[in-house]
């Protein structure tokens, strides 16, 4: 187990080195340097080389990106250009809009996937069945930043449920604060939930013709006692998987969706970084968010190898 | 009993909206370009079939242009994703366990592990929105996924005994994959190919629709799903009829994946006899 968690580590390191890598060529190779690029056609030279100072970009490439990163391993991200603040600052005040988001919308893919999988699989092949995975089909298709225009439509224009977007901020309130993030965490849900809803019950279908629930049931269990006890616990494998990677996929996703509705969270951060060509903000919230998404695969690595132990000797 | 019918399902939408693409480039009912003021927000007529945008432009014209668009975009970046992944899968097979395998099969995890969306966007940032951008972007992550399926699939044809034949006969490895590997694993990889060229276009729309993707004047069905969202008010036709276009086009590409994989693919045929 302890070999298992260390390769793990080590891959998790490498993958963070790569993407650092990968994040510090793509700026580094911007046309002129990204001090002209951030102040545009028009700046003076002055400007450039006051701004290149400013932003370290004097030294050699090796001294460069490792104070980036160096700095970024005892969390300072450096000082936006545009805001004049700590970005850490900025990605703090953020991450607590991004995060709640990203949560809220995966127990809500949970919540909707699991009775849809579950029923649909021990209804294999009826009309019920068909209608679901039909649905489920078109969950799919759906580009989750139209699902959300067409909820605005619906629950913020037509019955006025909802804002139509904006984010009043946590000090008023939690529910006030929930209530804005449904819109968004639902249509950030509704294609991961689809998603998981097919994986759920392809799983289970799988799992009900496994030899061991023949066994079990001719043991005298119940239909109903051999799927709890056995066939369930055993088809969640895969879904456990498809889990971890849709809350990735979640929190990168929400960059679309946030702006949607216009929510002050990470990926507003990077759009506006963008177009006030921001490299720093840019840069190091991309970091963060790769980060992000590999720490949650190392952890669904890890939860893995505690749960079934037939994958720690695996590969 | 019910594949062959969405398969045909899936065949026909694709095949409606590739000519719809193809038949943007010599005619369209109105110019996608020129602006109409005085036409502008026209409802659904026998003049305009869709009625116009806010400058006065034919949305069934946009609409046309758009497919092209994104079709272009979607199936580039699949072709990035065949044209780079399907050699290194095919080269990772047939050097099975050595460490130049081992070295492709971790850079693949690498890149699966990178949150796309993101890493997309930061390359069309930095490089200037365009069309061509927005496919290296995509193209991008496609080169793992083929690369994956074309190793795995071509793993189990290296132990069969014709392979081994070949190799008695004195072919080389390089040849080997050619000749007997790569059309072996061809209707796999036409099945994913449908798969990412569905996911191409949902990206397509994504980049345009945050104006990381193809830029003004050219018609995207992003864009004006964009254009259309301050009008949602006034005018839902305008938000609703391009996201019903990407839905359908993606709904069709993907029933035809799936057909063609309940065709093609031996495992799902065997599996459902």
């Amino acid at each position: 187990m302890l070999r298992y968690a260390i390769t793990r580590l080590i891959s998790l390191g490498v993958s963070l080195l790569a993407a650092s890598l990968l994040i510090f060529f793509v700026i580094e190779v911007i046309p002129g340097d990204a001090a002209s690029f951030m102040l545009g056609l028009n700046a003076s030279p002055e400007t450039v080389v006051a701004l290149r100072e400013e932003l370290g970009l004097s030294g050699s490439l090796m001294r460069r990106y490792l104070d980036w990163t160096g700095g970024m391993l005892i969390g300072d991200f450096g000082v936006s250009y545009t805001y004049r603040v700590p970005v850490s600052e900025l990605v703090m005040a953020r991450i607590s809009v991004s995060l709640p988001l990203a949560l809220y919308a995966l127990i809500l893919t949970i919540t909707m996937a699991f009775p849809v999988g579950i029923f649909a699989a021990f209804n294999r092949g009826k009309l019920s069945d068909f209608s679901l995975m039909g649905v489920t089909q078109l969950g799919i298709a759906i580009p989750n930043f139209w699902f959300a225009m067409l909820l605005v439509m619906a629950f913020a224009v037509s019955l006025k449920w909802f804002s139509a977007g904006g984010f009043p901020g946590w000090e008023n309130g939690v529910l006030l604060g929930l209530k804005s993030l449904t819109l968004p965490a639902l249509a950030l849900a509704v294609t991961q939930a689809s998603i998981l809803a097919r994986v759920m019950r392809s799983s289970i279908i799988e799992t009900l013709s496994q030899d061991y629930i023949r066994t079990a049931r001719a043991k005298g269990l119940s239909r109903r006692q051999a799927t709890t006890r056995h066939a369930l616990r055993n088809a969640m494998i895969p879904v456990l998987t498809i889990i971890g990677l849709q809350f990735s996929f979640l929190l990168a996703g929400a960059i679309i969706i946030e702006n949607v509705f216009f929510l002050p969270g990470l990926g507003r951060l990077i759009f506006q970084g963008i177009t006030q060509r921001d490299l720093i903000v840019v840069e190091s919230v991309v970091m963060l968010l790769v980060f992000a998404v590999v720490l949650v695969n190392f952890v669904v690595d890890i939860a893995y190898a505690i749960t079934d132990p037939r994958l720690r000797t695996g590969r | 009993m019910r594949s062959p019918l969405l398969l045909v399902v899936g065949a026909v939408i694709t095949i409606f909206f590739v000519m719809m693409a193809g038949i943007s480039f010599i005619w369209t009912p109105y110019s996608v370009v020129d602006l109409n003021i005085a036409d502008k927000l026209l409802p659904p007529s026998t003049r305009y079939f869709l009625g116009t945008d806010q400058f006065g432009r034919d949305i069934l014209s946009m609409l046309m242009v758009g497919a092209r668009t994104s079709i272009g975009v979607a199936v580039l970046a699949a072709g990035i994703g065949v044209a780079v992944g399907v050699p290194l899968g095919l080269a990772a097979a047939a050097a099975n366990g050595s460490l130049f395998d081992e070295i492709i099969m971790r850079g693949n995890d690498l890149v699966f592990a990178f949150p796309s969306l993101v890493i997309a966007i930061l390359i069309t940032a930095v490089f200037g929105p365009s069309a061509v951008n927005a496919i290296l972007a995509i193209g991008i992550f496609n080169i793992p996924v083929f690369a994956r399926v074309a190793r795995g699939a071509s793993l189990s044809l290296w132990t069969l005994d014709y392979i081994l034949a070949a190799r008695v006969a004195g072919k080389g490895m390089v040849r080997i994959s050619i000749e007997h590997i790569f059309p072996n694993i061809v209707s796999l990889l036409i099945v994913q190919g449908t798969i990412q060229f569905s996911l191409g276009i949902i990206a397509e729309a994504g980049l345009s629709y945050v104006g990381l993707g193809a830029q003004p004047p050219t018609p995207s069905w992003g864009r004006m799903l964009a254009d259309s969202q301050t009008l949602i008010y006034s005018v839902p036709r305008l938000a609703l009829l391009p996201g019903f276009t990407i839905v359908l086009m993606v709904l069709g590409l993907n029933l035809l994946g799936d057909g063609l994989r309940d065709v093609l693919d031996p495992r799902v045929r065997r599996a459902r006899s």
